[in-house]
């Protein structure tokens, strides 16, 4: 509470003394499945922010502000309606999110694109926003599913795997995971003999087990959660001999699940979005220093997501609409100085002498087609002692 | 060769699974078809009594493994059995003094009963929820395997797997002693006697001076007993979860009603109907296929009639069959 007077009445005071203010949305789901997780990267958002109002430094002094704004992850309606809120009433330059994919799409064709006002999205993965129109305004700082897909087709591709079937979890994210998949895995010569849903928080999967099994392929593909159906789905296939491989999505890398399932998990494999190098040691540094956890979902990609509008405003010499959308792929993106967490300052200075700037940042940014994350996946293998990286790719 | 393998295939997919399943329906529809027998009301309160037991039984697991007392290759939770059987007896006797004894005062009309069920129901639901939380909980251990996937292929050499579980075996053999003395109890004992004769016709039975609330305690008794047999069963050969027992009422009382309400034995044929029903309709036939026909017959699709998902909805479609064509159910039960 006192948190929440003080960063009122900070705001409150900087309203009054600066006739200039920038105000930045933060949409993030504050309530509904993401809530445990959104507090930490509207804390890393608003980091950057204050990264660059510290500085002084940001277009001769203009402050920066931070407006949240509620998702809720699940109601299109509802997060259509806080995002108009904040471009009507609060009348914010740019906007951080939104975080998942339904809503992300939904505020980008409802408010975005009707109030030409630029969104980058930290976490939105869904491959169908890499086609939506959305006249040059919609940027991610997450990597598309379609792009796991990709790694993972090429990764079977090495290990010389040529059929496999597949279950997913039957939502946005598993389906679409699973339909990029097979596209790509397709596309290099293998075949999926099988995709087979799953519901969550079933007691029993040995009817999906037994159709996959029926269908048949080398390994098991799995996208789903690793503490849902996922872990069922693998169980049940050990259990009755059905399949000793899996490979396995982003949402199933988790140390529970190696633990709890032992043995039978052993010569697997998977990947899982990554970032390592000087820009995510100088991340961590930064917000343990601001009392955030850094390894907490996405933190990283919402540090870099606020950081690319500012720079991009930065780069337009106005932090206005039209200027910021023109130049975040400019300022994310070779040529340029490269910068890291943490020197939003320095690279004021660099674009204020009419310089380039090549943003790094906390999880390797670099844009790519319609202005998405082109993402460091790690492919690891399970072995008897944990996780053993093969490589990043 | 391609013989024995479709043979293994089907029953390492279908047969031992279904029966397992079957085995448990079967337990469950027992304890609503008695207590619809006897105290003639539709209990919706059964899935969570199964539950209830299922939870006691586990907290009881959990205290004996920290004791270090375990039962070598069987599950620990037989040994903590008996004490869930206890707790559910005292919670199922508690709610008919607390609310179905005064709708019996009454006299009030089976509807009546049907509704304090459910509400019952959503109590038990809450409490169990409230005790060991609503996520899934683990107690097996013990072998996990009779046979094992591996073990059956070394000896083999066919290339499909056959396995059993140790939570299958023990709920096949299970089932079948309690069954075995369920009916005992029934047929050959007085009190069993007098249960099924105040079943039969309650005004003769009380003319003959049959006192009404014994019967009534019996009745509970064997149905907690039944019911956390059954929780606990299902819960070591799947998993325990506390809501995935309310779903499970949908099959319960499909089964029960298949096989006519108020019959034991309809009970039985319906859970193994049920279960036959929802794992023959939903696998996928291509493997089993492919290796009896020949190869120029082997099917390129899956031959699913229908998609996992609609599992539950192969016991609501038999359910309303069997009302449309034979409302007594198979066995010739009370109509509903």
């Amino acid at each position: 509470m006192k948190k929440l007077l003080m960063a009122s009445a900070a705001t409150l005071i900087a309203t009054g003394a600066f006739a200039e203010d920038v105000k930045i949305g933060v949409i993030l789901g504050y309530t509904g499945p993401l809530e445990s997780i959104t507090p930490a990267m509207a804390d890393a958002a608003e980091l950057a922010i204050s990264e660059a109002n510290e500085s002084g430094k940001f277009l001769d002094g203009m402050t920066l502000v931070p407006v949240r704004a509620d998702s809720t992850c699940i109601d299109s309606a509802a997060a259509s309606a806080a995002a108009e809120r904040l471009i009507t009433t609060d009348g914010v330059a740019a906007i951080m999110g939104a975080d998942c994919s339904g809503v992300t799409g939904a505020i980008l064709a409802n408010v975005a694109m009707p109030n030409g006002v630029p969104m980058i999205s930290p976490s939105a993965t869904s491959p169908a926003l890499s086609t939506a129109e959305d006249n040059g305004l919609f940027f991610r700082t997450a990597p598309s599913d379609a792009r796991q897909g990709e790694v993972l087709a090429a990764i079977l591709a090495d290990r010389g795997v040529s059929e496999v079937a597949i279950t997913y979890t039957n939502n946005d994210y598993g389906k679409g995971l699973s339909d990029a998949f097979t596209g790509s895995f397709e596309a290099v010569g293998g075949s999926v003999t099988t995709a087979v849903p799953h519901e969550d928080g079933k007691a029993d999967y040995s009817a999906e087990v037994g159709a996959l099994a029926s269908a048949g392929g080398e390994v098991l593909m799995v996208f789903g959660y690793s503490d849902q159906g996922g872990k069922g789905v693998i169980q049940s296939a050990i259990d009755s001999g059905a399949f000793d491989t899996f490979v396995m999505g982003d949402g199933m890398f988790s140390e529970v699940l190696r633990t709890d399932i032992g043995d039978g998990l052993v010569g697997s494999y998977g990947t899982i979005p990554w970032s390592e190098g000087e820009g995510t040691k100088a991340f961590t540094a930064l917000a343990n220093a601001a009392g955030i956890n850094p390894d907490s979902s996405f933190t990283r990609e919402s540090y870099d997501a606020a950081a690319l509008l500012v720079l991009a405003a930065m780069k337009a010499g106005e932090a206005t609409p039209a200027g910021i959308a023109a130049n975040v792929m400019d300022v994310a993106n070779a040529p340029g100085e490269l910068i890291l967490p943490g020197e939003l300052g320095k690279a004021f200075e660099i674009l204020a002498a009419g310089g380039d700037v090549d943003y790094v940042g906390a999880s390797n940014v670099e844009l790519i087609g319609p202005g998405e994350a082109a993402g460091t996946y790690r492919e690891y293998d399970v072995t008897d002692d944990g996780f053993e990286t093969v490589k990043f790719r | 060769m391609d013989f024995l393998n479709a043979i293994v295939a089907l029953s390492n997919y279908v047969l031992i699974p279904a029966i397992a399943y079957g085995s448990q329906l079967a337990l469950g529809a027992l304890g609503v078809t008695l207590i619809y027998g006897i105290l003639r009301f539709s209990n919706f309160a059964h899935g969570d009594s199964m539950a209830f037991g299922a939870m006691v039984t586990i907290l009881f697991t959990w205290w004996f493994q920290s004791m270090g007392i375990t039962l070598g290759p069987l599950p620990t939770a037989l040994l903590a059995l008996p004490f869930g059987i206890l707790g559910a007896a005292a919670l199922l006797l508690a709610t008919d003094r607390v609310v179905y004894r005064f709708y019996r005062r009454v006299k009030a009309k089976p509807i009546v009963f049907v509704m304090a069920s459910i509400g019952v129901m959503f109590i038990l639901n809450g409490l169990v929820r409230f005790i060991i939380g609503p996520g899934d909980q683990r107690f097996a251990d013990g072998e996990r395997f009779i046979i094992s996937a591996r073990d059956f292929r070394e000896w083999s050499g066919l290339s499909e797997a056959l396995v059993l579980k140790t939570s299958q075996g023990i709920t096949i053999v299970t089932a079948v002693v309690v069954v075995a003395v369920l009916f005992w109890f029934l047929n050959r004992t007085r009190t069993g006697k007098s249960m099924r004769a105040f079943s039969d016709n309650e005004d003769l039975a009380l003319l003959s001076g049959i006192n009404p609330e014994r019967v009534v305690m019996y009745t509970w008794l064997i149905v907690a007993a039944l019911a956390t047999i059954a929780g606990v069963l299902y819960g070591l050969d799947k998993s325990f979860k506390p809501f995935t027992y309310f779903q499970l009422l949908l099959p319960i009382f499909a089964s029960a009603i298949v096989g006519g309400l108020g019959s034991p034995l309809g009970a039985i044929a319906g859970g193994f109907v049920i279960a036959f029903s929802e794992v023959m309709v939903t696998y996928a036939w291509k493997k089993v296929l492919g290796y009896l026909l020949p190869d120029s017959l082997a099917p390129d699709g899956l031959v699913q009639l229908l998609s996992t998902d609609y599992k539950f909805a192969v016991s609501f479609a038999i359910l309303v069959v069997v009302l449309l064509f034979k409302p007594t159910g198979l066995f010739k039960g009370k109509s509903v």
